[in-house]
């Protein structure tokens, strides 16, 4: 028997299969357009993979609803708990910073104990980095490595929209584009850095989410918070890898 | 419906504008209402009630107002409507809960208000309530920052009354509410001529405690578990209470709650959680959360609301000698009522906390309209007693808009999940 998690988020799409001992296999794909043919395109995988004939399956994140196979559905935010719990062992704050919303999440004794989600509002997200580099035109990578070597200036408005408007005219008086780079990377962290604080989490944080693989965030992130932000290579599975594990109870 | 357009047309309608409203109207009370299983057969009562909201009830009020009497339009619960039955004038509750108004709301006003606010201006102001037409008097209250201000703008469409509420609880305060319920008294005198007296005075006293009454008991009912009737229903038949004629209204609720009586005992235990709501009003037809949730595995047993609790708890004594005592009766009824308005307001933690043990609620969900000032900083409090109690907890701040409804129903979910 497999158990599946799968876990479509707005940008990319994050697939765990487990046996009953192990994580046997990680697939990552972009969710692209529509979250139905995302699916499509996960199940085929699955069956070339040989995984999806005999499997429990577990849907979350935001198309959790368009897997008309699962046998499932978990939010995101008990299957990113769930997951980093499995690969940690450990009762940490997790921040999920993901493409349309942040999340701040609690854990006791490996569960949800309370939780934070960011409002309609893009500020903190990783929908925000991703249209600040658009107008920079800069990938998002290059974003980061730029922002190592700036010296931040400040982009007050927390408002995608006038965040933008701020950093078109910054880039109209001349500023260095790596100032610029730092600054909108800070406006992020400063954001989430406000969502934590409205917890009363005291204890260590783990980054999931997209972003958790770029060293530079970590950093940034850790330094705000005073603590060692921890992550994982697999982190970024957090959530599929808890759907998966949530498979195993059905 | 049967054919309103002459009776829209004299109390001055945008009848193109109403059109359109009215086309939204059934099709949304059919998904959010109609699709409900199990519904017992006395909501009909309401479903006929929705279905004639800007139909019979307008015709009703229109009947009154031609025998000579007034109709008058309130904002919040603390306006006595004891005072307006005695004296012969029909109270409609006139908070605006539809998206529809506040494009036209926003015109006059900022768009950082809270939506109630922004949504019955915009309804007066484009002339599409038929309620709104049909008042002879609008009266304000000082709760609030937003709605204080917005009776200026209001007064510049429609005559307007602002009563001055206390804003603590102090016995000087309920002196002050007991004066201004006077003036009140005096004001709607002079609209109506009519005379207040001891006989009818008490007389709509009993009256309004009966309805309260029955409102208590169908809210006694959901205690059970499972509760016999949705909080769909339930938050249904509360905002319906703002509008529609006492006696019938109140009957109405009275079979109702007969009839989910003899349910209890064949309900079958199910496994959805037991949530409360508390904070801001919901206004007809802002059924958002109720919906959002009771899609989910989740049933709403209690709003601590003023469309809930707040409407009908306490009633006013009836013992008093003088019409004099059975006014400070009244003020002391009103200034029992714990909107965040007031400075302290631990009244309200504590019915939260009583409320949360007596419907045995799995958590309680913190719903506050965007940019609604008075509750959202009273939410820190109520947070850190339901901490101290272990009662779970989860804020929801949102419009009337829909854009959000993935998103909401995602924390519900999670939070269904954590609890
Ligand atoms: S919440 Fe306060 S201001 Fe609003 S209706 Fe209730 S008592 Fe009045
Ligand atoms: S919900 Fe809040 S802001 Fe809106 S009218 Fe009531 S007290 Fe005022």
């Amino acid at each position: 028997m497999f158990y599946i998690g799968i876990d479509i988020g707005s940008t990319a799409t994050k697939v765990s299969v487990l046996n009953e001992d192990n994580i046997i296999k990680n697939i990552a794909l972009p969710t692209g357009w529509n979250s139905k043919e995302t699916a499509k395109s996960v199940e085929e995988i699955l069956k070339k993979e040989g995984f999806f004939e005999e499997a429990k399956i577990v849907a979350t994140g935001y198309g959790r609803v368009s897997v008309p196979y699962a046998h499932k559905t978990v939010t995101e935010i008990s299957c990113h708990a769930r997951g980093v719990y499995h690969l940690t062992k450990k009762d940490f704050t997790v921040i999920d910073i993901g493409g349309q919303d942040t999340k701040v999440i609690e854990l006791k004794n490996g569960q949800v104990a309370s939780f934070l989600m960011n409002d309609k509002c893009a500020a903190g997200t990783g929908r925000f980095l991703e249209l600040m580099a658009n107008i920079l035109g800069l990938t998002l990578e290059e974003m980061t490595d730029l922002a190592r070597k700036g010296e931040s200036v400040q982009i007050s408005s927390m408002c995608t929209v006038f965040a933008e408007s701020e950093v078109i005219s910054l880039i109209g008086n001349g500023e260095k584009r790596e100032n610029i780079c730092s600054g909108v990377i800070d406006s992020v962290i400063n954001r989430v850095y406000s969502m934590v604080q409205k917890t009363s989490s005291s204890g260590d944080f783990f980054l999931t989410g997209g972003l958790c693989e770029n060293d530079y965030i970590v950093e940034r992130l850790s330094k705000k918070l005073g603590k060692n932000v921890k992550t994982d290579k697999l982190a970024r599975f957090a959530g599929s890898i808890g759907a998966a594990l949530f498979a195993k109870n059905i | 419906m049967g054919d309103y357009r002459k009776l829209w047309e004299s109390l001055q309608m945008d009848l193109e504008k109403h059109d359109a409203l009215c086309a939204v109207l059934p099709e949304l009370y059919g998904s959010v209402y109609l699709s409900q299983k199990d519904r017992a057969e006395a909501m009909n009562y309401f479903n006929f009630v929705i279905s004639e909201v800007h139909g019979l009830r307008i015709e009703e009020l229109n009947n009154h107002r031609q025998k000579g009497g007034k109709v008058v339009g309130t904002f919040c619960v603390y306006v006595p409507d004891e005072i307006l039955n005695a004296l012969g004038v029909i109270g409609v509750g006139l908070c605006g809960g539809s998206q529809f108004w506040i494009e036209d709301g926003e015109k006059v006003l900022p768009r950082n208000l809270c939506p109630l606010i922004k949504a019955f201006v915009g309804a007066k102001i484009s002339a599409t309530c038929p309620y709104f037409q049909s008042c002879d008097l609008l009266v304000g209250e000082t709760t609030c920052d937003g709605k204080k201000k917005a009776y200026e703008i209001l007064a510049e469409y429609a005559p307007t009354y602002v009563m001055e509420l206390p804003q603590m609880k102090r016995e000087k305060d309920i002196k002050d509410w007991e004066a201004e319920i006077k003036r009140f008294i005096n004001e709607i005198e002079n609209l109506t001529g009519n005379k207040l007296t001891y006989e009818n005075l008490k007389n709509s006293i009993k009256l309004i405690n009966k309805k309260r009454r029955a409102l208590k008991r169908l809210y006694e009912l959901r205690k059970n578990t499972p509760s016999p009737i949705s909080g769909l229903d339930a938050l249904l038949v509360s905002q319906i209470a703002f509008y529609d004629d006492i006696e019938r209204f109140t009957e109405n609720v009275e079979k109702l709650c007969d009839e989910l009586e003899k349910k209890i005992s064949i309900l079958k235990a199910n496994r959805k959680k037991r949530l409360m709501v508390t904070g801001t009003p919901m206004a007809i037809p802002n059924w958002k959360l109720h919906h959002i949730i009771e899609n989910l595995d989740a049933q709403i047993v209690v709003e601590e609301t003023c469309t809930g609790t707040r409407y009908f708890e306490n009633e006013v004594s009836e013992d008093g000698e003088t019409i004099d005592d059975l006014i400070r009766n009244i003020a002391e009824r009103y200034m029992k009522i714990n909107c965040a308005c007031f400075t302290p307001n631990e009244g309200r933690v504590e019915d939260i906390i009583r409320l949360a043990e007596e419907y045995k609620v799995d958590g309680v969900v913190y719903y506050n309209l965007s940019f609604c000032q008075p509750y959202s900083v009273e939410y820190k409090r109520v947070e850190k007693a339901l901490k101290d109690k272990n009662i779970p907890l989860i804020l929801i701040e949102t419009d009337y808009s829909t854009e959000d409804v993935g998103q909401i129903k995602t924390r519900i979910e999670a939070f269904l999940e954590m609890i």
